[in-house]
């Protein structure tokens, strides 16, 4: 979480500026599918998970992201039956599913460590679920034959667990868990024993998949980018408890507290007070920018109020001139880092602290792309309707 | 690294020097002509001849293969019990003094081991009349109980470094827990017994001291007979009896450690063919 | 995996697995163990089993235990065991560390082979290892000429020997234990070396060691767990040793398993045997203590290693 104090002159103050919030209304969700009641686990004196409440629709594929230690895996374990919560109810599909064994539940679970049977080769690991349902052996062969090619596996059927690359026995773990047509599936961390090329192809394959089985997926991540492209909502989870729940725009753009908006995305932080509220618009004062600044107002502020003041770097313009907008302040640029398609800006306000600003290299750097260099005096400007104001 | 380290190849010399040598000079001495152990008297089988021919010999042999096979399938029941004991139950009463139960009999001392199992068949003999003859029976269960402590060691640390996550897999899959300890735990455990029984079949078959104790009139184990020959000095037809067990032991050991070392190598080139494909 | 426990646990099945070990150890392990020490406490009688307890005799008769301090007979066994056992622990080390360092050294190939050719002579006949020794020590062998051939050439006419006496000396039991414990040193040593990071040596190089300052500050301190594994996996058996004294020892002197052995066998005093052989597993514990707390601490700093 970062919490980059700054000082910092100048700006015009208030001006209004009413971009209604779209946000904070929940995002379109299907038939409650699955629904978590108050549900608590303690071990021994830890507590793991605190009263978590949590719909998720039929269909959706829902990130339960979060450090480690955050109680993720904890809240997925006992959806495959595998802990017992120490308090609360789970529902699948309108079944209360306290008491039920992991082995009679509708769901499956793909391991973090894929848990591939070692002795056994990819065709029997996958066929190995649905030994324990009625059917014949020809229905079961074809239900074989059907998940291989869905996950493109087929000529590799007779293989053994370590003749495949850990790709691929990501994929065998997929097709067994979906063998059995889970009404709910669990992927513990998917991605994480991928290298990076193969995570992003397989993160679009998951997707399809998904969309072409319709079950439902709960993802366990604790990578934020992982959780943004691959779910349809998200819920922040720390220390035991849900932060909050949304879409990934929702979680990005409208955080609701310091905790989800620093570790979701970079953002500085800043220490303000409110002293007008004008509508739409709180204007707030901030001690590290050396002024007054027009935001966003939230719900249920007050005036002399102290907030946080939240700003994502790509939500910030950098120039050379003193740009005419709301919200302007002066700095000088200390560090920059060039990526090539954009820049990195380490800027001290006026007070000292570090603001971070993205740009975007919209031309080439040297024909006068870069909007400014080491030591140059500079104006940074932001949308009343891109600051966020935290109250917690 | 790329200096080669004389020091050490020749140390590593001179220690299988002063492995082999004995075994060697035991095994040429087994031809040797003169009823004098230590000293040439020409080449000759005769020693091998009379070993055949000694009744004695075989029995005891046979004596040591059942008692062997019987105490090494037993104590890898039992270890592997405590083995899967240990490993999978975390808490449970008496927990503490059950793992000491198991690693006791590793540092007791064998002789401690023997006094303490003969007094205990005495003693039994006494209050409660079994067993009535000291001999095959008590050999068998003294050479279980200290045998089986071994498989569960191995089994124990086999159990730990599985990824438990496979059988949570198997039961998330719908298999009920018996399925899971038959199709998924104890194959994937299974090299673990293997050796577990291995180890405690050698171990029965070798045991001097504590056999001594625990045996009765007639039970003759071929270690037992190898030692009352041996304490009256060297005798040719030990040599001839210890060159064939080396001989045996020799093969056994090589055909396993080529049939490994294939394994191995084939595990190798099927890895990198799993590499080639992931492109 | 508390949901298969817990199944385990509720149909009972539970305490089948830990109830039948666990008794079978109770029954043939635990009990023994317990008459061996109230044994120790009994009093010896002319009867049949040769101890009193309770009745005529005291119900705790320390006796033995006095004994162990005043009768010479059995602090002298027990320093001939030490020692043996000592010299016999440092000589494995001294040889068996160079050889394990060497195993790691050589190609992956060749490690397989001299890795079995250390394990061979484990699945031969113990008792044969010891007799194979018997062969070499005796007064006419030709490994004892040869060894008399050297001392001749190299020291004075006047100690000039007809042969070595070899057999049934300390020297002879402590070269026997050396040989068959040896493989006890080397494998853990072994294991241990072969899991330190080459990439170390290299940075010790890097930053100006030669070859054996490496080894003194880079491999050593490293390998101290599996020194103190493989010292003790020979030390402990060493010490309590029957089969090697016996057959190579010397008899005037001998090693503590032979005074239990012939306390228990020769003698008949079933409360002495036990007295001293308690004795001896307590001078046993000490060493015992030390290795688990190592193997503990070796155990946690890998686990802590693995876990992000």
């Amino acid at each position: 979480m970062p919490a980059a104090p700054h000082p910092a002159p100048p700006a015009p103050a208030s001006a209004p500026s009413a971009q209604a919030p779209s946000a904070l209304a929940p995002s379109a969700m299907a038939r409650p599918f699955i629904r978590i009641e108050g549900v608590s686990k303690r071990f021994g004196s830890f507590q793991a998970v605190r009263d978590v409440d949590l719909t998720i629709g039929e269909g959706e594929i829902f990130a339960l992201l979060g450090g480690s230690g955050c109680g993720k895996t904890t809240l997925l374990r006992m959806l495959a039956g595998f802990e017992d919560p120490s308090a609360g109810r789970i529902f699948i599909d309108g079944q209360d599913m306290t008491g039920v064994p992991p082995w009679e539940r509708p769901v499956h679970m793909m391991f973090q460590s894929y848990a591939i049977f070692p002795h056994m080769s990819v065709e029997r690991n996958i066929a190995y679920g649905l030994k324990h349902e009625r059917m014949s052996a020809a229905q079961r062969a074809d239900r074989v034959r059907e998940m291989l090619d869905l996950v493109q596996l087929a000529p590799f059927a007779q293989r053994k667990p370590h003749q495949i690359s850990g790709g691929q026995r990501q994929r065998v773990a997929l097709a067994r868990a979906l063998a059995r047509q889970p009404k709910l599936l669990l992927l513990d961390e998917p991605l994480a024993a991928l290298d990076k090329k193969l995570r992003e192809q397989t993160q679009f394959e998951l997707m399809s998949i998904q969309s072409r089985t319709g079950v439902t997926f709960i993802v366990v991540t604790h990578d934020q980018e992982e959780a943004m492209t691959l779910a349809d909502r998200i819920a922040v989870m720390d220390r035991g408890q849900v932060r909050q729940v949304g879409s990934p725009t929702e979680i990005y753009e409208y955080p609701n507290s310091r905790f989800v908006a620093g570790f979701i995305g970079a953002i500085s932080t800043f220490a303000a007070r409110v002293v007008r509220l004008t509508g739409e618009i709180a204007e707030v004062d901030i001690p590290a920018m050396d002024g007054t600044f027009a935001a966003r107002s939230v719900p249920g502020l007050v005036e002399g109020q102290s907030v946080t003041l939240a700003l994502r770097p790509e939500k910030i313009s950098i120039a050379k001139t003193c740009p005419a907008a709301v919200n302007v302040v002066e700095g000088q640029v200390k560090d920059l880092a060039y990526f090539g398609k954009d820049s990195l800006y380490r800027v001290t306000l006026p007070g000292g602290d570090l603001i971070s600003v993205h740009a975007v290299n919209a031309r080439r750097a040297d024909e006068g792309g870069r909007p400014a260099d080491w030591d140059d005096r500079v104006w940074l400007s932001f949308e009343p309707g891109s600051a966020i104001l935290l109250t917690d | 690294m790329t200096r080669r380290p004389v020091f050490l190849i020749t140390v590593l010399c001179f220690g299988f020097a002063f492995f082999y040598i004995p075994i060697l000079s035991m095994v040429v001495y087994s031809f040797n002509g003169s009823r004098l152990a230590t000293v040439w008297g020409g080449f000759s089988t005769k020693w091998y001849v009379s070993l055949f021919s000694n009744r004695q010999v075989g029995a005891a042999l046979l004596l040591s293969l059942q008692i062997a096979l019987i105490s090494a399938t037993m104590a890898t029941i039992l270890g592997a019990m405590a083995g899967i004991a240990l490993a999978r139950f975390r808490r449970f009463r008496g927990r503490t003094l059950f793992s000491g139960l198991v690693t006791a009999p590793l540092i007791m001392p064998e002789v401690i081991t023997g006094i303490s199992s003969l007094m205990f068949f005495i003693l039994m003999a006494q209050w409660v009349g079994w067993p009535g003859q000291r001999g095959f029976t008590t050999i068998t269960l003294a050479h279980i109980t200290f045998s089986m402590v071994f498989v569960t060691t191995v089994v124990h640390a086999r159990m730990l470094q599985m990824d438990r996550a496979i059988e949570e897999a198997a039961m998330d899959l719908g298999a009920r827990p018996w399925q899971v300890l038959r199709d998924v735990t104890l194959p994937v455990i299974s090299p673990a017994l293997l050796s577990g029984w291995l180890l405690a079949f050698t171990i029965s078959l070798d045991d001097v001291v504590i056999t001594s104790f625990t045996t009765g009139p007639g039970a003759t184990t071929l270690p037992l007979l190898i030692w009352s020959k041996v304490k009256l000095g060297v005798t040719p037809d030990i040599n001839a009896l210890a060159s064939l067990i080396v001989l045996t032991v020799g093969v056994c050991v090589a055909l396993a450690g080529l049939v490994m070392n294939r394994a191995e190598k084939r595990r190798l080139a099927e890895e990198r063919l799993a590499y080639r494909s992931n492109e | 995996m508390t949901a298969l426990a817990q199944w385990f646990h509720r149909r009972g099945w539970r305490d089948l697995i830990i109830g039948i070990p666990y008794a079978w150890l109770i029954l043939f392990f635990l009990l023994p163990f317990l008459i061996v020490v109230a044994m120790s406490l009994a009093t010896r009688t002319p009867t049949a089993p040769p101890f009193g307890y309770g009745g005529d005799n005291p119900l705790i008769n320390p006796a033995g235990y006095a004994r162990l301090f005043t009768d010479s007979l059995y602090l002298r066994a027990f320093l001939t065991s030490l020692i043996n056992a000592g010299v016999a622990t440092v000589l494995c080390l001294l040889l068996g560390y160079p050889m394990a360092l060497a195993l790691t050294r050589v190609s992956k190939s060749w490690r397989t082979i001299l890795l079995m050719l250390v394990i061979l002579p484990f699945w031969t006949s113990f008792l044969l290892r010891v007799y194979a020794w018997m062969g070499l020590m005796g007064r006419n062998s030709w490994f004892n000429g040869l060894l008399t051939d050297l001392w001749n050439l190299i020291t004075p006419q006047a100690w000039a020997l007809q042969s070595i006496p070899m057999m049934n000396t300390n020297f002879a039991v402590v070269l026997v234990m050396v040989y068959t414990y040896l493989p006890f040193m080397i494998l853990p040593l072994y294991a241990n070396l072969e899991r330190l990071d080459p990439a170390l040596d290299e940075a010790a190089m890097d930053l100006g060691s030669r070859p054996f300052q490496v080894f003194r500050d880079v491999t050593l301190p490293q390998s101290i767990p599996g020194i103190i594994a493989g010292g003790l996996l020979v030390f402990i058996p060493a010490a309590g040793e029957l089969v090697i004294p016996s057959l190579v020892g010397d008899a005037a002197a001998p090693m503590i398993g032979r005074i239990i052995s012939d306390e228990f066998a020769q003698a008949r005093d079933w409360p002495m045997a036990s007295t001293v052989a308690v004795a001896l597993l307590v001078l046993m514990v000490g060493p015992t203590m030390i290795y688990s707390r190592f193997q503990a601490r070796a155990e946690g700093a890998e686990t802590d290693g693995a876990k992000p």
